[in-house]
């Protein structure tokens, strides 16, 4: 269960988040909605650990450790993943030598046996495969010269592959077609289990057509202003943040 | 010995080769004159021609500058407070590895060098690969291995000195052929006081059975190293040579200033592989060697190739270009570098690709590490001359920065005198930054694993062009040097 309590956060001087309350029950799948500029990718940094984002008060708990004072590979290692709303390039790292050193850096944190090249291939293919990637994907270098569908798909591919118990997905069916949204679906949908959760940040209604969250969050201005069911999205689509906001001014 | 070198260990900043070993020395006096020039050709017990070649190198080093144009700055280098021999007290060389003073092997050992040769034992299959391994220790070298196995295909390879004794007709036909004495400041600095280093000497048509390296080990303090290397590939012979350096961790700079010289025939190939590892001096920019190298390789014959590969992590300065000349028609040099820079360290190296042969073809990948506050800087020439026609080069220089407050430059000379000649730059600089860290950290990376991985991506061009054992070093080496350079 990830628990957010009056989470404050800034870049600089500058607060960004304003008092977050937030809770994720074990299983449960909840979207995250809200304008541009109101800190949904913050939180996602925040939760992920990044180091120019000051957290000034509150606290994070994931399965009853505090994430907050852990490094983000730490906080990787107890299951959390951040998949990127803008993906980063890695020139020269091979697409499939970084999965399998982050695999394998996971796995070593839980004491479980590291995947040489051939088993970590096997694996890998199985994944590309379901998410109907080319193979050639992993022989490329990290996202480099990657369309931004595909970098998209490598953000789902990584997640299939690293197995996250919490991920938090940041616009990943921003700019994507309808096969692609489903690929994103379906890689969320495959994870789905009782001791799996995500918060999915997402402008769009056809994605959660298919993931169908338990909760949808509002949050603008740094604060979570409205939640509610499924409807509510549905809602927002039809009206807007408009009346929203006026109403939480 | 044993407790000084642990300690030196203990408080080491990360530089694994930095213990002493204690050994009796056989020390000229400090300072450098003609009498010392004497004395080191007389202790070798040189023939006339090579103390008159020593004298006219000195001659004219005493008329010549130390060169300013290169990126990096020292305080003035005092060549009179130095030893310009240093030699572990032995009556003779060794004629055998038993021979050997049994410290001076347990320094090897410790270092990883394979001083051993091993025995081919009936029905054990061992395809490790054999390396023949000339050992040169401050002055001298103390072992060469394999020298038999490589003598039944008329392969030399042995010391310079020894080769001065028994093949004196080659080494004077070669010696300064490709770096002539006055060259430039350090090569005839070289040339009047070398001390040791290796001679090889493949025949026509052969292809030497095994690699070749030499390992320098500094060890003496307030010494300078001098070394010379000689390679001869004659038609259509094959060799690839290795070589491999480390030093012990001295708060004062040392002083190496090495000449190189290759030469390859019509369809030889010599490939040139080095692991500089010197060392870079400390966190503070204290201590580390001075290395000032002069390596060029001529390429008289028609299709030679000459191949310089080299992973620079160490030495407080590098002014290194290693070099070819491509005289034959058709013939191809190429140079791969990696050179990294942390700290204080500084670098300026890179390399001179001089095409007269027609169709001659060169290559240039150089790949800058700079970490700290260091300065990493390629210089590269490449000069086509008339003759040259349809020659071509290629040249790919990257750059990469770690952090904020160290440099990276690039100073490309190209001089084109052949209209149908082609000559291609590209440069890249690229930055290891918070950004591409946090996604490799939030993939479950250590900060160290996702520098590993992305300087390794970024080298990879170049480290597999080394000989598989030693980019498994190298790979090593670069994780060591950078250990610590972020954050
Ligand atoms: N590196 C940064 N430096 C300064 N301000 C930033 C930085 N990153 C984001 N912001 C600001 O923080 C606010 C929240 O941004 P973000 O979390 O990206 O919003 P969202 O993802 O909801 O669109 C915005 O006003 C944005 O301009
Ligand atoms: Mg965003």
């Amino acid at each position: 269960m990830l628990e957010i309590r009056g989470l404050t956060a800034s870049i600089g001087e500058k607060p960004i988040l304003k008092g977050i309350d937030l809770t994720v029950p074990d299983g449960e799948v909840h979207a995250i909605m809200g304008p541009n500029g109101a800190g949904k990718s913050t939180l996602g940094y925040v939760l992920s650990g990044r180091d120019d984002y000051t957290v000034t008060g509150g606290s994070v708990v994931y399965n009853g450790v505090d994430l907050l004072d852990m490094a983000p590979e730490q906080r990787a290692a107890a299951g959390v993943f951040l998949a990127f709303q803008a993906p980063i390039e890695l020139p020269g790292v091979n697409n499939a030598n970084f999965l399998r050193t982050a695999l394998n850096a996971i796995r070593r944190a839980h004491g479980e046996s590291e995947l040489d090249a051939v088993q970590f291939l096997k694996l890998a293919r199985i994944e590309t495969k379901r998410l109907a990637m080319p193979d050639d994907m992993l022989k490329r270098n990290v996202n480099v010269g990657f369309s931004g569908g595909e970098k998209k798909r490598n953000e789902v591919l990584q997640m299939a592959l690293l197995r996250p118990s919490l991920a938090i997905l940041d616009e990943t069916d921003s700019g994507l077609d309808i096969d692609a949204l489903r690929i994103v679906a379906d890689g969320v949908n495959a994870l789905r289990a009782p001791t799996f959760s995500a918060l999915v940040i997402t402008h769009h209604q056809r994605l959660l057509d298919r993931l169908v969250p338990n909760r949808v969050h509002v949050l603008a201005h740094g604060r979570i202003v409205r939640s509610g069911g499924p409807e509510l999205a549905r809602e927002l689509e039809k009206n807007g943040y408009a009346d929203l906001l006026a109403e939480a001014a | 010995m044993s407790t000084t070198a642990e300690t030196i260990d203990a408080i080491s900043t990360g530089y694994k080769w930095g213990f002493e070993t204690d050994i009796e020395m056989d020390l000229a006096p400090k300072g450098l004159n003609e009498d010392i020039v004497r004395l080191i050709s007389a202790r070798k017990n040189e023939p006339d021609w090579l103390l008159e070649y020593r004298l006219k190198a000195f001659a004219a080093w005493q008329k010549m500058e130390e060169p300013d144009w290169a990126r990096v700055a020292h305080p003035p280098i005092d060549y009179q407070d130095l030893h310009y021999y240093a030699a572990p007290k032995k009556k003779d060389g060794p004629k055998s590895l038993d021979e050997v003073d049994p410290e001076l092997l347990k320094m090897y050992e410790k270092l990883g060098i394979p001083l051993k040769e091993r025995a081919v034992l009936a029905g054990v299959v061992d395809d490790r690969p054999q390396i023949a391994v000339d050992a040169v220790f401050d002055s001298v070298s103390v072992a060469t291995t394999y020298r038999e196995a490589l003598s039944k295909v008329g392969v030399i390879f042995c010391p310079i000195s020894e080769a001065v004794r028994d093949h004196p007709d080659l080494v004077q036909q070669y010696l300064g052929s490709v770096v002539p004495v006055a060259d430039n400041y350090f090569s005839a600095l070289n040339a009047a006081v070398f001390t040791d280093g290796s001679f090889c000497y493949i025949p026509k048509g052969v292809r030497c059975p095994m690699e070749l390296s030499t390992y320098f080990r500094i060890n003496a303090r307030n010494t300078g190293q001098f070394e010379r290397t000689l390679i001869v590939a004659e038609a259509g012979a094959h060799v690839s040579y290795l070589e491999g350096c480390t030093a012990p961790q001295r708060d004062e700079n040392q002083l190496h200033a090495a000449v190189v010289e290759l030469i390859a025939m019509d369809d030889a190939t010599i490939k040139y592989s080095t692991v500089q590892n010197w060392y870079p001096g400390d966190e503070n920019g204290k201590g580390g060697i001075y290395n000032f190298v002069t390596k060029r390789g001529v390429c008289r014959g028609a299709r030679s190739k000459i191949s310089w590969t080299q992973v620079e992590t160490g030495s407080a300065i590098t002014w290194k270009y290693p070099s070819c000349v491509l005289i034959g028609e058709d013939s191809v040099g190429e140079f791969y570098s990696v050179a990294v820079t942390t700290h204080h360290q500084q670098a300026d190296t890179g390399t001179k690709m001089i095409h007269i042969g027609k169709g001659s073809t060169s290559t240039i990948v150089s790949k800058g590490i700079s970490a700290g506050k260091s300065n990493n800087t390629y210089r590269g020439l490449v000069r086509m001359l008339p003759s040259a026609d349809g020659a071509r080069n290629h040249t790919q220089c990257d750059s990469l920065l770690i952090g904020d407050t160290c440099g990276a430059h690039t100073v490309p000379y190209i001089e084109s005198r052949n209209p149908s000649a082609r000559v291609e730059h590209e440069a890249t600089t690229s930055k290891i930054d918070e950004e591409k860290l946090f996604y490799c950290r939030q993939r479950g990376l250590t900060e160290e694993d996702a520098v590993n991985l992305i300087v390794n991506g970024f080298c990879k061009e170049v480290l597999k062009e080394l000989p598989m054992e030693f980019a498994v070093e190298a790979q090593k080496l670069l994780a060591v040097s950078l250990e610590g350079s972020v954050g």
